[in-house]
Formats: C-alpha cells, sequence, structure tokens
C-alpha cells in the first residue's frame, strides 16, 4: 500500500466528527466548497481557516498525518500559487525574480486562491478519513432516494458502489501479495528498461483478473443464496438518523457561513 | 545458508494512525542444513517474518544475513536478485502466482528470469514437475484447467525449478485434503533431505512440526517467545496453551500416559509401531495387579 496517499482512505474514531450523520457531512462539505468561492476579504478567509482546523481539532486525527497525506495535492496547490504570482499583473511592483516584476495583488491573489484551494481540499478529505465508504453510501442512497420517482435506478447504482468500495482494499492487497510472489520469482517492478517494466505486469495482471473475477461470481453466489432481489422492500441494518448533534453542528455550520458573508467587502 | 536475524523490528506503515510493530527486537539462528519450523497464532508476525528472509521487506531496525547476504535498514540492496535466486518462497495459497498459458511456461517463468539456459531450463522443468508428484503429459496444458492440488503443485514447481538452496514455506498444505497434506509435507522433507537444502516452514500443524522439523520458532506478538527442539518446545503445554497453541495430541497423549501409570516414556520421535511395541511392552513388563 502506499502510505503516503491518504485520500480516500478511512481512519477509525469516535469524535463527534466520526459520529455525525454522513448526509449531514455531506451537505455541510457540499456548503463550504460553494461558500469558499465567497470568501474574498482577510476576515472570510481567517473565518472558514478557523472552521476548517477546528473541524480537523475535533476528529482528533493528527493534522501533520493530514498533511503528509495531501502531498500528491501539494504540487497543485504551489502550481496554482506560481501562476498568479506571474501572471497577475496589478497593485505595485513588490519585487523582482530573474528581472520578472512581482506585483502585490498577485502575491495577494496567489495565496488567496491556494488557500481556497487547500481549504477545499482538506475539508473533503475530512469526510473520507471520518466516514466509512459504506456509510458514505448509504448517505447517497438517502439523499437521492427521490429520484426513484423518474426511475431512477438509485439502490442499484448505491450497491455498485458499496461492493466496489467493499473490494478495493481486497485488491490492493491481492496486488501487493501477487506482486510479491512474482519478486520472489525473479520479477523486477522497480527498475530496468521500460518495456521490461511493461512486460512485468502481465503476471501480476492475469491473477488479479483471475481473482477479481472469481471473487464476484462467489458474491453473486452468496447474494442469490441468501435471496437478495434488488431494492424491493429491503430494510438497513444500520438507519441513518439525525441527533441533536448534527443539528448542533449544522447551526455553527450555518453562523459560520452567515459571519463569512458578514466579513466580505 | 546459514540465517540470522539480530535484533529485528519490522513497523508496518510507521509514523500514520495505521502503525503496526509487526516484528519486535528477534534475534535468532537458523544453521545451513537445518528444517525450522515457525509456530505461533495468526497475527503473531510469521510472514512478516518470513518476507525478510530473500529481502521483500527490510527490517525496521536491526540486521537480517543469510549467507553472505546482509539486509539492513535504510540500504539499497544491490544483490536482491541473487539473494533471490538463492531463497526459493512458497507463499501461502501460491496457486493464486500462476498466470502463463501452459504449465511448462509458469514452471519456466522463475529460471527465466534469473538467466538460466534454455536447455538447462527444459531438464528444470522436467524435474520438478516430477518430484512434485505430476506427470509430464500436463506440461502443455493450461494451469488453469488443473484441480487445485495440482495447480498448487505446479506453483510449487515453479519455485523449485528456482533451485535455490534455501526454501522457505508459508502455510503450503492449507486447503488441501489430509492425505495432500501428507503427501506434500514428505516431498518437502525429501527434497530437504535430497538436496541438503535449509528449510523454513509456517505451519498451523503441531504435528508437521514435531516430525519434520529439527528445530522450532515459538512466535507471539511479534516476539520470539519460545525456542528448541521440538520434543523441548511440546513439553510446555502450559506455556504453549497460552499463546493459543496446542501440543501434537502424541505428546498429549504420553504426557496423561506417563501421569496416569506413574511412568515414563522415551520417546525420541520414533514411528508409531515402533513406540506401539515400546508401549505394549511397559504394559507387559509392568507391574499391575492382575
Ligand atoms: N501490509 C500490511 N500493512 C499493515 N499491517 C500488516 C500488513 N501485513 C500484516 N500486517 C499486520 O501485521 C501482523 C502480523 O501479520 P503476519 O505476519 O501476516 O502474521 P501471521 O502470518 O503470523 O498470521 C498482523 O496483525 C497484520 O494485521
Ligand atoms: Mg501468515
Amino acid at each position: 500500500m502506499n502510505d503516503s496517499m491518504i485520500i480516500g482512505q478511512y481512519v477509525p474514531g469516535q469524535s463527534l466528527v466520526h459520529r455525525m450523520d454522513p448526509r449531514m457531512k455531506m451537505t455541510i462539505i457540499f456548503f463550504f466548497v460553494i461558500v469558499v468561492f465567497f470568501a474574498n476579504s482577510f476576515g472570510s478567509y481567517g473565518l472558514l481557516t478557523l472552521f476548517a482546523f477546528v473541524s480537523v481539532a475535533i476528529t482528533r486525527i493528527p493534522l501533520s498525518f493530514i498533511l503528509k497525506g495531501l502531498k500528491p495535492v501539494w504540487f497543485l496547490i504551489l502550481f496554482t500559487f506560481l501562476l498568479h504570482v506571474f501572471f497577475t499583473r496589478q497593485g505595485d511592483v513588490l519585487f523582482e525574480i530573474f528581472s520578472f516584476p512581482v506585483y502585490e495583488e498577485a502575491i495577494e491573489q496567489g495565496v488567496k486562491i491556494s488557500l481556497r484551494f487547500f481549504l477545499l481540499i482538506l475539508l473533503t478529505s475530512l469526510l473520507t478519513l471520518t466516514t466509512t465508504p459504506i456509510s458514505i453510501t448509504d448517505a447517497i442512497e438517502s439523499m437521492f432516494h427521490p429520484l426513484k420517482k423518474v426511475k431512477f435506478p438509485v439502490h442499484e447504482l448505491a450497491l455498485m458502489m458499496s461492493i466496489s468500495l467493499r473490494f478495493i482494499p481486497t485488491l490492493m492487497q491481492e496486488t501487493e501479495k501477487i506482486s510479491k510472489a512474482q519478486a520472489s520469482r525473479g520479477v523486477d517492478f522497480r527498475s530496468g528498461p521500460i518495456k521490461e517494466r511493461v512486460k512485468a505486469i502481465v503476471p501480476l495482471l492475469v491473477p488479479l483478473f483471475v481473482s477479481a473475477f472469481k471473487r464476484a461470481e462467489d458474491l453473486a453466489m452468496a447474494m442469490e443464496a441468501r435471496g437478495y432481489q434488488g431494492g424491493e422492500g429491503r430494510t438497513k441494518l444500520r438507519e441513518l438518523t439525525l441527533t441533536k448533534e448534527d443539528i448542533a453542528a449544522l447551526v455553527l455550520f450555518v453562523v459560520v457561513m452567515v459571519g463569512v458573508f458578514i466579513l466580505r467587502t | 545458508m546459514q540465517i540470522s536475524f539480530k535484533n529485528v523490528s519490522y513497523i508496518y506503515q510507521p509514523k500514520t494512525p495505521f502503525e503496526y510493530k509487526a516484528l519486535q527486537d528477534l534475534s535468532f539462528t537458523i544453521p545451513s542444513g537445518s528444517f525450522v519450523a515457525v509456530i505461533g497464532h495468526t497475527g503473531s508476525g510469521k510472514s512478516t517474518l518470513l518476507q525478510h528472509l530473500n529481502g521483500l521487506l527490510a527490517p525496521t531496525h536491526g540486521e537480517v544475513e543469510i549467507g553472505d547476504y546482509k539486509i539492513q535498514a535504510d540500504e539499497k540492496n544491490k544483490q536482491l536478485k541473487s539473494l533471490r535466486e538463492q531463497v526459493g518462497v512458497v507463499f501461502q495459497y501460491p496457486e493464486h502466482q500462476l498466470f502463463e498459458e501452459t504449465v511448462y511456461k509458469d514452471i519456466a517463468f522463475g529460471p527465466t528470469n534469473f538467466g538460466v539456459e534454455k536447455d538447462e531450463i527444459d531438464d528444470r522443468v522436467e524435474r520438478t514437475i516430477d518430484s512434485v508428484g505430476l506427470s509430464s503429459d500436463m506440461l502443455e496444458r493450461s494451469p488453469f484447467d488443473l484441480s487445485g492440488g495440482q495447480m498448487r503443485r505446479v506453483a510449487i514447481a515453479g519455485v523449485l525449478a528456482m533451485e535455490p538452496s534455501v526454501l522457505v514455506l508459508d502455510e503450503p498444505t492449507a486447503g488441501l485434503d489430509p492425505r495432500g497434506q501428507r503427501e506434500m509435507m514428505d516431498m518437502f522433507y525429501q527434497l530437504h533431505r535430497d538436496q541438503q537444502l535449509t528449510t523454513v516452514l509456517v505451519t498451523h500443524s503441531m504435528e508437521d512440526a514435531l516430525a519434520y522439523a529439527d528445530y522450532v520458532l515459538v512466535m507471539d506478538q511479534g516476539q520470539l517467545y519460545m525456542e528448541g527442539e521440538p520434543l523441548e518446545v511440546f513439553h510446555q503445554k502450559e506455556a504453549l496453551n497460552d499463546v493459543g497453541l496446542d501440543v501434537p495430541e502424541i505428546i498429549e497423549f504420553i504426557t496423561k500416559f506417563e501421569q496416569k501409570f506413574d511412568t515414563s516414556m522415551q520417546y525420541t520421535n520414533q514411528p508409531l509401531s515402533q513406540f506401539a511395541e515400546q508401549l505394549k511392552n511397559k504394559l507387559k513388563g509392568g507391574h499391575h495387579d492382575e
């Protein structure tokens, strides 16, 4: 497994954020994403940043772990920043890099846009870090339920999604196991000419496909044996319920959002 | 080749909330040519230990020595390939690693990767398919058309064809029927004998550990809990029970027998028929009140 990649990874915990109704988390994040684009002043950005970091603190997941896990995204953020720094030409010239003028506005724009980007990613990754994939699917199914009226296959899609999510870790483990077995038989996945490395994928992919098909077959058989026949009349083991905590979180969020609009200039 | 672990620790996903200490300060030596069984409860770190033997994992702390090879933390090992040629690893459910169109190609895969000559490969394929107890008629068939047991044998042949001097086996008989299990263990033992291999076997079968090993390592929670010769280890029933392990039935029987009849039996892993004879003499010659 790739240690430095945390997007999509769930970190078990008991915090308030972990316990929240996934629908509430998704709603809050959805509106947060929108409101972030309205922020334009020091105060409004500050408030949003504060909200994001307090949320992180509540989860009790070490910030350093999250930041390290966002490594692949840092590059994008930096790139966005530089793009703005070099291509915005307003305000006074602050200094020059290799005779390339850097404007005051440019720095400000750069910081704002990359901060916006950072906040978006931080908060959305908080969703997957504190919510099991199954809860996310449940939430989606529940929120899209009204679409059933127009014959949209909500249940089937949710089921497909949860099965896929369920098998991602299994497939990753399997990949690791098989690549170790083939490495023991002298396959070198890490070095050598590109052509050789591409060839090295075959002994990995064939067993993976074989086992994935086998698993799919077994699962289909097991579902049939237990009388699965679609979503009609099916009840849930874990009902989603909104609690007082969820309402409190929502109220707090609304207050912050109102604050952002007041602090806008 | 002699294998030695010096204060080896291994941590999975260090410095994350998922950090897990799978091995803690392991030290032991396996002399060249010996047959060592590694036993321990599920999750005790046996498979993690095995993966250090051919450099799939490098210790987080400490050092592993296999023959002349040294594997240390934070050190790029250049001769990994030749180490892997010398140390053949049969993983759990090795049949999952099959991928070629024919049995022949799959067995030849390892030796080909290590640059063995074509003629030599032909020889080895013939020899290994025979030693795993399959007929050479199968060589042109697809491995995916075989039965589970046959697939397992083909996969094992693929490892043996590398002609390793250390053979590492991770629960090689899991999921086979009792007879298949015995045949397979006998096969490994014979190879061990005939080719003077150093064999490391992870097993859940205390019977196998007693029957085949000269030395037993007992793992518990990533630590070396106990080590010694099989008879020595298996006489410590309580200590083994504490870490979720049983003792072989025969040892249990002898212990009970000795208590009941207040006597002592010489058991040194002799064949059962011989031991039965010994028992008979003891019961006949002993002082009982008939
Ligand atoms: N790739 C991995 N990432 C994280 N933890 C792992 C990984 N592989 C094994 N572990 C953990 O290390 C411990 C020892 O595993 P393992 O060596 O497979 O035990 P055994 O073979 O004795 O059953 C287990 O608790 C397992 O969950
Ligand atoms: Mg294991």
